[in-house]
């Protein structure tokens, strides 16, 4: 993209530099072989005499071969899933048990159900016109509290859009997210962008916004500034299969590895982004045998599995914070719900699909499996708990719903720290017209500033 | 290889080491149309700065663009400068000897790809830190146009104030340069400036180049700053050695006169400049000459307060006339100053074709086609 052959060559160094540079080159003798020295230098190395014939291309460490073969993709198996518990929620290796107590197992299983409760009643209340758009997260908890569990809340979170669950983990109110999908005056976001968009600043999760991938590089960005910083945290960036076929997936990855940034990429693979399947997405070993291409360590995970997700995010979050290198976990999982309300998935996948991952293999009845397995959870306390959940959720459902919109003058603040002369017109234009216009426009939903 | 090349320019002839850009090009050189090495479409003058302003020293465009980034590196620890080949010095010596001072991890390359480079640095501000990301050519902005339109712009406002990407600044050399053709010579500010949230600045010369920057770097909001290529090397002044800015959405009214208004930014200034003698010469006519400075937010009252004065106007800028920004200046100056206009606001810039190579003569919006269009106005 950047510059054409020629031009850059004339940019840098005109022919008689070009000259000058091979002459300079021509001083070291040429050997029969090379290795690479691995000082830090500033850009490729001198080649320096071995004893074995290898190539010494600055662009790849590698032999040479006289048998010609092209590297084939299907060569291997895929990379495995890592997986601690079965379909039944048992401990397959106990040796892989993370050891969580009650608590946490309980608080993660909590919050799991009350997220499944949330996504029903927004999900029906966006289907009575109550809300303008909605997504749900099912089938997908485990991913979420599971990560969200292994880092440190001070660890700076870019999300997409289908992960409620971390905001949840981290301590997000219910009437928080409500808030954000009615725009109220109670809004962080000051009504300004679609449901589902939430952020927070207080519980370091970033804003989420509806271009794809864009959140990739940022990440990286905001990791590298840890670095510098030595604060001792890492970033985790959280995007879906479908996503990562952005070019800006790959200049995230890229930019990553070079740049040696504490970035855990954490990839939500359900099998389908909106009504296209994994096979018309890639045509690789999905997401994660893509990492080492570019020289990061990836991972596969059932994501399905909270306790492996668990695992796996916080052995990732070591790895970045020890030494400062991205990491790539792609989570295996199923995308049972619709993509969003705008969408009817049945046009384009069978019920009994989604039937067998809701029934066969959810995250919510693994864990819960996990927890009775050692007393922890009976179906009294399930029983009890989604009624809890359910009159918590109406609650505050109703709490919101009520609330008035903020001042209509927060349509033109944020957009510079400061309000700048343009609109500043444009805020009288807009008080004058609505003065003699009342009538014609929905004043009196919004508060008054 | 950086190691050698550094030596390469250390040895080489001055001669060398003066033209390593714009005039190294076999084909310009063996140029038939333009035989004379030096040619430019417009005389460099020098601004000068009060002597209040301390101690100065000789630089030329990208000499006090390092000298900017390099006070604004020393006095923000959390300052780092980034881009594609910025560590050796970049292509046009912006950034020499900034990696030796403040180290690798503060002035380092990236991979070459642009939206990469946007998304990095909007991450880096997101954290807290500032971040001056290099774009090699505007001409190469748009890979990043996405980063920046949909995210840098729009993140302080869709957040409610929460996060924002303020420390956010992306240079890039923009404008013709003689020979660059379609890909290395675009003036891209109109794109830019349909894009609420961010700023976009363009300087004049290198005391404007130092002071922009540093507001730029400074400011809370992601801004755009375009250096005028074809200025690098071509532009010297005695810039004050200081730390100063100048601020930002202010246009200077470099010279005062009273039947026409020129406005313009970047190289234009200086064309627009020879613009106001030929017209006091050839034509008695007296002009009163705008550098925009700041594209976004502009300062409309300055051009409305002049052309209330004047009567007329004229805008004049390299890129495109379709939508370019003097559309945005002539709409708004004439419902502000409707009845002052003695004749209709005159635009003479770049035609609405790709920019040409050989043709690049004909294109540009030069000062014969200025005083043409300064005709017009004055005999309307």
């Amino acid at each position: 993209m950047a510059i054409c052959g020629m031009f850059r060559r004339s940019l840098l160094y005109s022919r008689r530099i070009e000259r000058f540079l091979l002459k300079k080159i021509a001083i070291y003798p040429l050997p029969i072989s090379y290795r690479y020295e691995n000082t830090s230098g500033p850009a490729q190395q001198i080649p320096k005499l071995e004893e074995t014939d290898r190539p010494v291309f600055p662009g790849s460490r590698s032999r040479w071969t006289e048998k010609l073969e092209f590297i084939q993709p299907d060569t291997y198996d895929g990379i495995p899933v890592y997986r601690v518990t079965n379909r039944d929620g048992k401990i397959i290796n106990s040796s892989e048990d993370p050891q969580l107590d009650r608590e946490i197992l309980t608080k993660m299983y909590q919050g799991m159900t009350l997220l499944n409760t949330m996504d029903r009643i927004l999900y029906e209340s966006q289907r009575q016109g109550r809300i303008s758009f909605y997504m749900t997260n099912y089938g997908e908890e485990g991913t979420h509290f599971g990560s969200a569990a292994a880092l440190n809340p001070k660890d700076l979170v870019f999300g997409q859009y289908r992960e409620a669950g971390v905001l949840m983990w981290r301590g997000f109110t219910l009437d928080q997210f409500m808030n954000q999908c009615y725009g109220n005056q109670e809004d962080f976001g000051k009504g300004r962008q679609m449901p589902v968009h939430y952020g927070s600043r207080d519980l370091n999760f970033i804003t989420i916004s509806s271009p794809l991938a864009t959140q990739m590089p940022q990440a990286v960005g905001a990791a590298y500034a840890f670095k510098r910083a030595q604060n001792g945290l890492c970033v985790i960036c959280y995007f879906g299969e479908g996503a990562a076929s952005e070019g800006d997936a790959h200049a995230a990855l890229n930019f990553a590895a070079t740049l040696d940034c504490p970035v855990i990429f954490f990839c939500r693979n359900n099998g389908y982004a909106i009504s296209t399947p994994t096979n018309e997405q890639y045509r690789g070993d999905g997401i994660a045998s893509r990492g080492p291409s570019y020289g990061i360590a990836s991972i596969r995970v059932d994501g399905n599995d909270t306790l492996a997700v668990y695992n796996v995010t916080k052995a990732a979050r070591e790895l970045c914070v020890m030494e400062n290198k991205p990491v790539l976990i792609e989570a295996m999982t199923y995308r049972i719900g619709h993509h969003s309300t705008s969408d009817d998935s049945t046009a384009y996948r069978s019920v009994d699909e989604v039937r067998f991952w809701h029934q066969k293999d959810h995250p919510i009845s693994r864990l819960r499996q996990y927890m009775m397995n050692h007393g922890w959870w009976d179906d009294e306390k399930e029983k009890n708990w989604k009624e809890e959940t359910k009159k918590q959720v109406m609650q505050v459902f109703a709490r919101a719903e009520k609330r008035k919109k903020p001042p209509i003058r927060d349509m033109l603040t944020d957009v510079y720290d400061e309000m700048p002369a343009n609109l500043q017109e444009q805020i009288e234009e807009l008080e004058n017209h609505l003065q003699l216009h009342k009538d014609h426009y929905p004043v009196n939903a919004f508060i008054e500033k | 290889m950086a190691a050698v090349r550094k030596g390469v320019f250390d040895v080489l002839p001055k001669y060398w080491r003066k033209n390593s850009f714009i005039y190294s090009l076999p084909l310009y050189r063996s140029c038939i149309v333009l035989n004379k090495r030096f040619s430019a479409h417009f005389t460099f003058v020098p601004d000068t700065v009060p002597a209040s302003d301390g101690e100065t020293s000789r630089m030329n465009l990208f000499q006090s663009i390092t000298n900017a980034l390099d006070i604004a590196l020393s006095s923000d620890t959390t300052a780092v400068v980034f881009g594609e080949d910025v560590a050796f010095g970049g292509v046009f010596r912006c950034t020499v000897g900034l990696q030796d001072k403040y180290g690798k991890d503060r002035v380092f390359n990236t991979p070459l790809c642009e939206q990469g480079i946007a998304g990095f640095g909007i991450g880096m501000a997101t954290a807290g830190a500032t971040a001056v990301a290099e774009i090699q050519f505007a001409d190469y902005i748009f890979p990043a146009f996405d980063q920046l339109v949909n995210e840098a712009a729009k993140f302080r406002y869709r957040s409610g104030g929460m996060f924002d990407c303020g420390s956010l600044t992306v240079r890039a050399p923009c404008g013709a340069v003689g020979h660059g053709a379609l890909y290395h010579s675009q003036s891209p500010e109109a794109f830019f400036t349909h894009c609420p949230g961010l700023k976009v600045v363009i300087p004049r010369g290198p005391i404007q180049a130092k002071g922009l920057l540093l507001s730029c770097i400074r400011d809370k909001n992601p801004c755009i700053f375009f250096e005028p290529k074809i200025l690098y090397r071509l532009a010297v002044e005695q810039v004050p050695l200081k730390d100063y800015e100048i601020p930002l959405g202010k246009a200077e009214v470099i010279q005062e006169g009273d039947h026409v208004t020129l406005v313009g930014w970047g190289t234009q200034v200086h064309v627009l400049k020879e613009v106001c003698q030929l017209a006091q010469d050839k034509l008695n006519v007296s002009c009163e000459l705008i550098d925009l400075v700041s594209i976004l937010p502009w300062d409309k009252d300055t051009i409305a307060k002049s052309v209330t004065k004047t009567g007329r106007l004229l805008i004049a800028h390299e890129a495109p006339l379709t939508s370019g920004f003097g559309a945005e200046i002539a709409a708004s100056i004439q419902n502000e100053c409707f009845l002052h206009l003695e004749a209709p606001i005159q635009r003479v810039t770049g035609y609405d074709t790709p920019f040409p190579h050989i043709f690049e003569p004909f294109y540009i919006p030069d000062k014969w086609r200025c005083l043409e269009a300064v005709k017009k106005l004055i005999n309307y």
